[in-house]
């Protein structure tokens, strides 16, 4: 956004206060806090409104794929490190299917790709979108294998180079706003043509990053708004180097032809699971697979969690009383808060220590241990809050309460609060497993 | 047609360059020197300039005890033996051999520090890769034990770890005695890795002797908050913070401690490759943050993030 003297500059500087501020350097400074509109200046010339406007939108532009509640979005980022602010719109995945499958094939991969899914503190990872791909070379083949694929409910990737083959299959699956992969140099009027009259977004794909800017100028004169950017990385560096340039260009407004979502194909690729996570870390916003093993899609997944993490609000897990190691009544309860670094740290040690106990999440708006004990949300109080909404003391008549050693001063007023024996642990957590194990227990 | 803008930021700083390793022209018995550094721009930017080649150290442990069996299995035919182990990590291409001396920890094996040594010298002996060697992580021990080190591999320039904000002193001697580098550790804080420089500085170390560790929280363990840290001490280093201008090392071995590397669990496919992968992953957002050397314990994730060096330098 313009500064208010950069915007002042643009105004007609004749103060005649009909936009209700009596300057016309007093409505700039209203503009550029986004107060009020440039259409309250009834003098603006064309070339400041477009110059203005320029400058105001968002440097990558928002792209919406689908429709109803699992359209994704992506784009409009503004950050180049997620430290100076966050990453917004996390990175989409799609597996592909391809026509020239049987139907037996696609069934199966269907459900493959289902299958996908995991649970991790409160979220569901899974992916975004399915593609499918036009290697038959036949339309109602393509459409047919489109129509079926649509049923999932996912927004879709149709990959053709032939509009003609995207234009039926969007017709008969009655498909809203599926991205159109690809447009190349080769068939760059017709695709926009297409994608213009269906309304679709288009992903345009060239080797150099001059060609691409060409095919988004050609896109934009035929009326298509809604570009995404295949770059055609040939190796990591090349796709960590090409993403930075654009997103960098896009950002500090070096370079505004290339303000779009970048996607990747990494289908056929051998180094697709290494590409996809190069991406999610830099500034990619699809990553197109051909298949996905879990055993790669998990970390994957909680790769994308965990970069797309907003750095100002720290992960929660849920408030409760864990079982660890099939605990029964004489097992004793530690307790520890729901920042997830803090629980995942003190879980895993528990499990570590392959001794039954009860791990008992204090909510502590997600602070750990020190901090939430100094800002007074971990409280004497709130622990035998927590032991009684839990009904923890049925579930371990133990009647033994491990408390983290930094806060070891709680544990007197503890003690007479809760009524259990309460027992100092240890200051970091990695001593858990020689305390639980030792022969008090 | 247009002409695209490379974004080339210029930058005032540099990151240092720690050598580690001795050949016998310079009075060990490495078979090369590695250079760690160096770096211009950030990571991974030809256009930026890049610094000395990533390196990735393989792990060994003289205990095994209480280390998840899947993390270590392919080394299990080995008996876990250490000579043999190093030989494998140099057959497997590692570019340095990380050892960490666990069994000098009284809860561990409370093995004496003569033992400690003999190790050393036997993976001295076996393979002629540079070193880095870790105690056991009890204080008052690991200071006699990184000494008795030290001594025993005057001339080899290898990296002694960890030093830390209240244990710096008695290693830092120890690796200054000797010529040797030192690793030195920080919680996850920008401030507290530059505090630690500050106060190596203060005690006369050179910080071309140091390689620092800021944590690398592993994947779903907070790794987002490590890769941040990377990021901002990279930048202010480059941005001529002097105190933060120390190459990174990143030690990715904790990552076979997160639950969903390895748990048993159909749907989540082979528990070792999704551990390889877990462990991989860390390094490739330590990588990508600003690592300079990375610790790795098993052979599948030296193999991915060997491939991901070259790929990334574009070698």
């Amino acid at each position: 956004m313009a500064t208010a003297i950069e915007i002042f500059k643009l105004l007609p500087k004749k103060n005649c206060g009909k936009c209700n501020f009596p300057t016309c350097l007093a409505f700039a400074m209203q503009l550029a806090n986004q107060k009020v509109k440039l259409s309250d200046c009834p003098f603006v010339s064309d070339e400041a409104k477009a110059k203005l406007e320029a400058s105001s939108a968002p440097p990558i532009h928002l792209v919406t794929i689908g429709s109803g509640d699992k359209k994704v979005e992506i784009g409009d980022e503004t950050e180049l490190y997620r430290h100076e602010k966050k990453f917004f719109h996390p990175t989409c995945y799609a597996i592909t299917i391809s026509d020239s499958m049987s139907d037996g094939e696609v069934e199966s991969k269907l459900k493959r790709a289902e299958e996908l899914s995991f649970e991790r503190i409160g979220q569901v990872l899974t992916i975004d979108l399915m593609a499918v791909r036009n290697d038959s070379d036949n339309d109602t083949r393509f459409a047919e294998v489109v129509s079926r694929v649509a049923e999932i409910g996912l927004p879709l990737v149709l990959m053709s180079e032939r509009p003609e083959a995207m234009k039926r299959a969007v017709e008969e699956a009655s498909l809203e706003k599926p991205l159109l992969y690809a447009a190349t140099e080769g068939n760059i009027e017709a695709m926009s043509s297409v994608a213009k009259e269906l309304a679709c977004p288009l992903a345009l794909r060239a080797d150099d990053l001059e060609t691409l800017a060409k095919l988004a100028v050609h896109a934009r004169e035929t009326g298509v708004e809604d570009l995404i950017l295949d770059l055609a990385p040939h190796r990591a560096k090349d796709l960590v180097e090409k993403n930075t340039i654009v997103r960098k260009n896009a950002i500090k407004r070096t370079f505004d032809g290339l303000g779009y979502p970048i996607i990747l194909n990494v289908c056929d690729d051998e180094r697709a699971v290494l590409k996809a996570m190069l991406a999610t870390m830099k500034y990619g916003s699809i990553v197109l697979f051909d298949d996905l093993n879990p055993a790669h899609a998990l970390p994957l997944f909680v790769l994308r969690q965990n970069i797309y993490t907003d750095p100002q609000v720290p992960i929660q897990v849920r408030a409760g009383l864990y079982p660890v190691n099939d605990p029964g009544p004489d097992d004793p309860i530690l307790f520890t808060t729901n920042f997830s670094l803090t629980y995942f740290t003190v879980m895993g040690d528990v499990d570590k220590a392959k001794v039954p106990a009860w791990l008992l999440v204090v909510d502590t708006e997600g602070l750990s241990v020190l901090t939430a004990y100094s800002a007074g949300k971990l409280t004497e109080e709130s622990v035998v809050e927590a032991l009684e909404e839990t009904s923890a003391k049925e579930k371990s008549t133990s009647g033994i309460l491990i408390i983290p050693g930094l806060i070891s001063r709680m544990s007197g007023k503890l003690q007479e609060l809760s009524g259990m024996r309460v027992i100092v642990g240890p200051r970091e957590s990695s001593g858990i497993p020689k305390l639980l194990r030792s022969e008090e227990f | 047609m247009a002409k695209i803008p490379i974004p080339k930021e210029k930058w005032s700083g540099k990151i240092e360059t720690v050598v580690v390793g001795n050949t016998p022209e310079e009075g060990g018995s490495r078979s090369s020197q590695l250079m760690l550094g160096g770096d211009v721009g950030m990571p991974f930017l030809s256009y930026e300039g890049v610094g000395h080649r990533q390196r990735l150290a393989g792990e060994i442990l003289d205990s095994v005890e209480g280390i998840p069996e899947i993390s270590i299995a392919p080394f299990n035919e080995l008996s876990y033996d250490v000579v043999e182990w190093a030989k494998r990590w140099k057959d497997l291409g590692a570019d340095m051999i990380c050892l960490k001396l666990r069994s000098l920890d009284p809860e561990i094996e409370d093995a004496s520090v003569e033992k400690a040594v003999e190790t050393v010298n036997n993976i001295l002996n076996a393979v002629d890769l540079p070193l880095i060697v870790y105690g056991g992580g009890n204080r008052e021990k690991d200071a006699h034990a990184m000494e008795a080190i030290s001594n025993a591999c005057a001339g080899e320039r290898i990296l002694l770890a960890q030093a830390e904000e209240d244990a710096y002193k008695s290693i830092s001697a120890a690796a200054t005695a000797n010529g040797h580098g030192l690793i030195a550790y920080s919680n996850l804080d920008v401030n507290l890795a530059k505090q630690m420089n500050i106060l190596l500085a203060d005690f006369g170390t050179k910080l071309d002797n140091v390689l620092m560790d800021p944590l690398m929280a592993a994947l779903g363990m907070g790794l987002e908050y490590s890769y941040s840290v990377n990021e901002r001490i990279r930048l202010a280093a480059l941005m001529s913070d002097r105190m933060l201008q120390t190459p990174m090392c990143c030690d990715l071995t904790s990552a076979w401690e997160a639950r969903e590397a390895t748990e048993e669990e159909e749907s989540w496919g082979d528990p070792s490759e999704r551990g390889s992968w877990w462990e991989a992953t860390t390094g490739l957002a330590a990588l990508v943050s600003g690592a300079n050397l990375l610790i790795v314990r098993h052979p599948r994730s030296m193999e991915i993030l060997q491939d991901a060096i070259v790929e990334l330098r574009g070698e």
